[in-house]
């Protein structure tokens, strides 16, 4: 269970297309449908690698260097937190708040690239995208305040490796679930999943995160695949730290363990995307807003 | 102190030697001159005090008189002083490009008199050590900048922000003479120790806080920084936004070293204040459509970040938590430089467009990116580094600040503190929230997508004064985010002034040092891994080709720039979200009919501090006024026989006081 | 000695009645004049004792500047402007006369009431100070027109003269001289400013300039 980090991140970076894989794996299942193959994302990202590339001449630099800012933030997002090990690679008190602001970065790039191209439809993606982060980003900061109360630690890998030995006061067993709930909404959120966006969709009007990269194609394209799989792996493996605060013994009970919980994490974001239609734009903040009220309330709990 | 004294003689010289100039153009490179060479002297000299110790200086040996010059450096000042030197001299060099073309016979020698005039008696502001000489200077820095807002005075909405800013710091200046003197009831007016009687200890606080809380823009005492720092010459706007608000968080840290142990309730006060004035600023900045008060509401959000990260540090001290009060001072200072550094950065932005396309309204530009490249790629810079986003250098000051609420979780906790560190932490998350929006739509809309007016597809990009200052401070972003842990040590004698010195202390400093240059480190990786991935894309696509189309339109036949989004419509969700607090008027003409000719859509925010609180208010006291005119009718002679009534009834009384005896 | 004291005291008070009482503005500047020359007669009396060049010189100056130099200022500008009578003042003359009355009434019981040491010369001699004071500061009050102001002002400033003569102040002369020149300065600036309302204007009806 103590593999040194090194391994960790190389396994991350390899494996983080998959979740979506399994996601759509599962909303297939749900649709009586067999669905793309597991591996589809890296399908795609290998064949989007091979291309050239079309810019509109309306955009500048930054939209050219978006896409590399959200890979480069999704590596260091997986370096700094960690699964089913003691430590990350990047690990220091309030490393969270370094973790939040860093994909901040990414969506400021993200949301600037999307006016970059001069499209009323980009520009409406980004309005909606700063208003639900805007909502979104005290409830994570606010969960993982709490969680830190919790544990006594004030990084992420302290506070995961903390719960992993178990959590033995009452109010941690009534803060867990309190956290994992405001965390999930909280990926749904920044994932761009049902409830809050669609990636399914193609009707522009009702796209967020879809509609911001619309114009970038190729090589770009591919690498805001793949930033987005590392972003989806990073929060996954948070709340599958969360799900797992059992004592394990041996190496390979640990890995199991929590690949299990990742597994179990990224399934249930499929069945929640197979159950749930998009909810009302206007209904999003109210949705945001009550997770962060959860974290808000697991807070005050974990004061106890 | 040789060296600042020297910067003050080369100030004030300058601005005789300016003043002289007059209207002639020699003067528009005399002035920067002078200016730069007291920044470097004054920025050297005070980085050696705040290194090295503290000096005094009184040349009349009087310490105990009601007025003497005395000036005092410490670290605290120093450190203040040095933030102003950098922000003021590099201004001045941008302000000479920027005048160049924007005079239209103006006489730019008194202009840059006042500005040397007001640079020097900031810095004689931070050094003052006698109450009535304090006074005195801040006096003089009010009125110079009131001045120096006012040189576009033949614009009446300029004028009139004038007024507005000239009652508020007079507004200012009451309280604060009334503080001196009951700091000065004690005998001396000498800012040395012991000079707060302890029954007043709170009194004076209050009094200081509504006081320099006016000059740095706490609410609710705001309402004139969005007047005034709009209608001033752009590189004014930044040395005001940049440094003289700094003016007022300095004059409440002093009043903090110097009362001798903070009560608990002044921090909560602090962090409340704070908290709203945080988020309401940022949310007001989200509703404007003109660029330089976006950026002044912006400013008010900024302090009120310092004010949350000196609450914080107060409250950590009043309740023996030295973490919070290290993390929350460090944080409070640290904050104070960077948003010099890059609120002046975004100023000299602003000032650029609006001498590129002729206006601030955000609404008619666009695709200035193209045009002016390096104006954008800097504002750009400003605009990431205002959102505390790694690597640059907003957030190393909101980290400490939230670093010192968070270890207020994990040491042995009391309720207080923890409630306090709950506060600054949503604070600080919606703030950055409500902040990004807001800079991703000033950069976006104004540097981005294509020119939405002819103003802005002529716009031209800036000359080489304008655009070098601009360079300077967004190296110095990138720089301040990476050398963090430099920074934090070297302002450390200045947060012991307030907080003192004790080697558990340390400890925490070293321990957050470590924090920061492991955020470095992982900036600096983050930067290299996204060069390393350009020039890898570059060169895949250097052999493959890439070429250039339109963005894609979805089939419309003719799309048309103003299909872009504006500024109103991509904050018109918050805006909308939030309107109980900003109260915006939207005028909508709604399309009628099958085949509509036309419909439009206005939205107009104004302050809703200046327009429930201080207009009805300042309305009520001119009815008050207008009642009382009666009595006056216009004539000298009831003027002078009230006069003399008044002294007929004072010697009646005196009669009296006698013949009773 | 002290007869002509008491005499020169009667003659203030007598002046500060005609000059309430009169409409025309040249015996107004006439009556003013008369009264700094008494004044300086009864400086004069009083200090006989400690007589010497300075003093003499001092009081030379003061009767040359209020007695000759500042009316022929003023008559110049009532020349000038072409006014010649006040006519509707604020308080008609005979009313004035009787506020003169009571003013005068008014002094003596402050006087009493004060209880100042008047050391020498005549026990109403600071009655006579404060009487003069009053009635400039009346005549500033109840008149219209802007030379008549200027009158009233100059008397005021012969009441403070007496007033610091009465008490033998040490040195009466050195604040007695400071008083001169403010008035001397607001004098010459009062006149041409006169002249430039009444250029301006066509008359120097403060009335008519007021809100």
């Amino acid at each position: 269970m103590n593999h040194p980090p090194y391994i960790h991140v190389a396994v991350s970076l390899l494996a983080a297309p998959f979740l979506f894989g399994v996601i759509n794996k599962v909303k297939a299942a749900f649709a009586g449908r067999k669905g793309p193959p597991l591996l589809q994302l890296y399908y795609d990202i290998v064949k989007l690698m091979r291309k050239s590339a079309v810019y509109s001449r309306t955009t500048t630099e930054i939209f050219r260097l978006s896409p590399l800012v959200s890979v480069a933030v999704g590596v260091l997002a997986v370096m700094t937190v960690p699964l089913g090990q003691k430590e990350s690679l990047i690990s220091f008190h309030g490393d969270i708040f370094f973790l939040a602001y860093l994909f901040g970065m990414a969506r400021f790039t993200t949301v600037l690239a999307a006016m970059d191209t001069g499209s009323a439809f980009e520009g409406m993606g980004a309005s909606r995208e700063v208003q639900f982060s805007m909502l979104a980003e005290p409830a994570l900061l606010v969960g993982l305040a709490a969680l830190s109360l919790l544990t006594g630690e004030s990084s992420v890998a302290g506070i995961l490796s903390s719960l992993r030995s178990g959590v033995d006061s009452a109010s941690g067993h009534v803060v867990l679930p309190i956290c994992v709930a405001s965390l999930f909404i909280v990926l749904l959120a920044e994932n761009a999943r049902i409830p809050v966006d669609d990636p399914n969709t193609h009707l522009e009007l009702t796209m967020i995160h879809e509609v911001m990269v619309l114009d970038h194609g190729g090589m770009d394209l591919g690498f805001i695949h793949y930033g987005a799989a590392l972003k989806l792996w990073v929060f996954s493996s948070i709340i599958a730290g969360l799900l797992v605060p059992v004592k394990t013994s041996g190496p390979f009970a640990g890995v199991l363990l929590v690949s299990a919980a990742l597994l179990l994490v990224t399934v249930s974001v499929g069945v929640v995307e197979s159950t749930m239609a998009r909810l009302r734009m206007l209904r999003v903040p109210q949705l945001l807003t009550g997770a962060t009220i959860l974290s808000l309330v697991a807070l005050i709990i974990a004061m106890r | 102190m040789i060296l600042f004294l020297a910067a003050l003689f080369v100030l004030l010289t300058g601005a005789l030697v300016t003043a002289l100039a007059g209207r002639r153009s020699w003067a528009n490179t005399a002035g920067p001159l002078f200016s730069v060479a007291g920044s470097v002297l004054t920025l050297v000299g005070s980085l050696m005090t705040l290194v090295d110790g503290r000096w005094e200086w009184m040349p009349s040996q009087a310490e105990n008189a009601v007025l003497s010059i005395h000036l005092a450096m410490d670290p605290l000042s120093a450190f203040f002083c040095a933030v102003t030197a950098l922000i003021t001299g590099v201004a001045s060099v941008y302000g000479s490009g920027y005048l160049n073309g924007h005079s239209h016979g103006k006489n730019l020698g008194v202009s840059w008199a006042f500005f040397l005039v007001l640079s020097a008696s900031m810095l004689l502001v931070e050094t003052a050590w006698n109450g009535i000489f304090f006074l005195v200077t801040w006096e003089i820095m009010s009125l110079s900048s009131f001045f120096l807002v006012v040189f576009d005075g033949e614009k009446p909405d300029v004028l009139k922000a004038g007024w507005i800013y000239l009652v508020a710091t007079h507004f200012a200046t009451a309280f604060l003479m009334v503080m001196f003197m009951i700091l000065g009831s004690s005998g001396s007016f000498s800012l040395s120790s012991a000079a707060i009687p302890p029954a007043m200890k709170s009194v004076v606080f209050i009094l200081a806080l509504i006081g320099f809380g006016t000059k740095a823009g706490l609410a609710p005492f705001h309402v004139w920084l969005p007047e005034a720092h709009p209608a001033a010459p752009s590189h004014v706007s930044a040395v005001m936004s940049g440094v003289m608000v700094k003016a007022g968080i300095y004059g409440i840290l002093r009043i903090v070293s110097l009362s001798g142990g903070p009560f608990l309730w002044w921090g909560w006060l602090l962090l409340i204040a704070g908290a709203v004035t945080g988020v309401g600023g940022v949310l007001f900045a989200l509703a404007q459509k003109d660029l330089k008060r976006l950026l002044a509401y912006s400013t008010v959000e900024n302090i009120g970040i310092i004010a949350l990260g000196l609450g914080l540090g107060l409250i950590g001290m009043a309740t023996g938590h030295p973490v919070m009060t290290v993390l929350g001072l460090s944080g409070c200072l640290m904050h104070v430089l960077n948003h010099a550094v890059f609120k002046s950065l975004m100023f000299f932005g602003a000032g650029s467009v609006l001498h590129a396309t002729g206006s601030k309204n955000m609404e008619i530009a666009g695709g200035l990116m193209k045009r002016m490249g390096r104006t954008g790629a800097f504002f750009m810079t400003g605009a990431a580094a205002i959102c505390a986003l790694p690597p640059f250098n907003g957030f190393v000051g909101e980290f400490l600040i939230y670093l010192g609420s968070f270890r207020a979780f994990s040491v042995q906790y009391k309720a207080q503190s923890v409630l306090a560190g709950i506060l600054a932490i949503s604070a600080l998350a919606l703030i950055g929230g409500l902040a990004a929006a807001c800079f991703t739509r000033a950069t976006g809309v104004v540097f981005l997508g294509e020119p939405r007016s002819a103003e802005a597809s002529d716009a031209v990009e800036s000359n080489l004064a304008m655009t070098a200052p601009m360079a300077v401070l967004a190296c110095l972003c990138l720089v301040l985010g990476l050398a963090g842990p430099f920074t934090l040590n070297l302002i450390q004698p200045a947060v012991q002034v307030l907080a003192g010195r004790s080697p558990f202390m340390d400890a925490i400093v070293r321990s957050a040092g470590f924090n920061l240059l492991q955020i470095s480190l992982a900036g600096l990786g983050f930067l290299i891994l996204v060069l390393v991935l350009r020039s890898v894309k570059n060169t895949l696509l250097a052999k493959r080709g890439a070429e250039q189309g339109i963005t894609w339109d979805c089939g419309y036949t003719a799309p048309d720039v103003r299909m872009q989004y504006t500024a109103s419509s991509f904050s018109d969700p918050v805006v909308t979200m939030f309107n109980a607090v900003l109260r915006s008027e939207k005028h909508l003409h709604r399309p009628e009919g099958l085949f509509p000719q036309s419909a439009s859509v206005e939205t107009r925010t104004s302050d809703v501090v200046l327009a429930r609180l201080f207009t009805p208010l300042f309305i009520l006291a001119a009815w008050a006024g207008d009642r009382l005119h009666g009595m006056k009718k216009g004539y000298n002679q009831i003027y002078i026989l009230y006069m003399v009534l008044a002294l007929f009834a004072l010697l009646l009384w005196t009669f009296f006081q006698g013949y009773a005896q | 000695m002290k007869e002509w004291l008491d005499l020169a005291v009667a003659l203030i008070i007598v002046t500060n009645f005609m000059l309430v009482n009169t409409s025309r503005l040249m015996a107004c500047i006439r009556i003013v004049a008369i009264q700094a020359v008494i004044l300086s007669v009864i400086a004069v009396l009083t200090h006989l004792h400690s007589l010497d060049v300075r003093l003499l010189a001092l009081v030379l100056i003061t009767v040359i500047l209020k007695a000759v130099v500042l009316p022929q200022v003023l008559r110049r500008v009532t020349v000038g402007t072409g006014i010649e009578r006040e006519l509707e003042p604020f308080v008609g003359y005979s009313l004035s006369l009787m506020v003169g009355g009571g003013l005068l009434a008014l002094s003596f019981l402050m006087s009493h009431f004060l209880a100042l040491p008047v050391p020498g010369g005549s026990p109403y001699f600071l009655p006579a100070s404060l009487f003069t004071i009053f009635t400039g500061l009346f005549i500033i009050i109840a008149r219209k027109k802007a030379v008549t102001q200027v009158m009233g002002y100059m008397s005021m400033e012969n009441g403070i003269y007496a007033f610091g003569v009465s008490l033998a102040i040490h040195e009466p002369f050195i604040v007695e001289l400071s008083v001169l020149l403010d008035v001397f300065v607001a004098v010459l600036i009062m006149g041409v400013a006169i002249f430039h309302i009444s250029q301006q204007f066509d008359h120097i009806d403060t009335d008519q300039l007021s809100v």
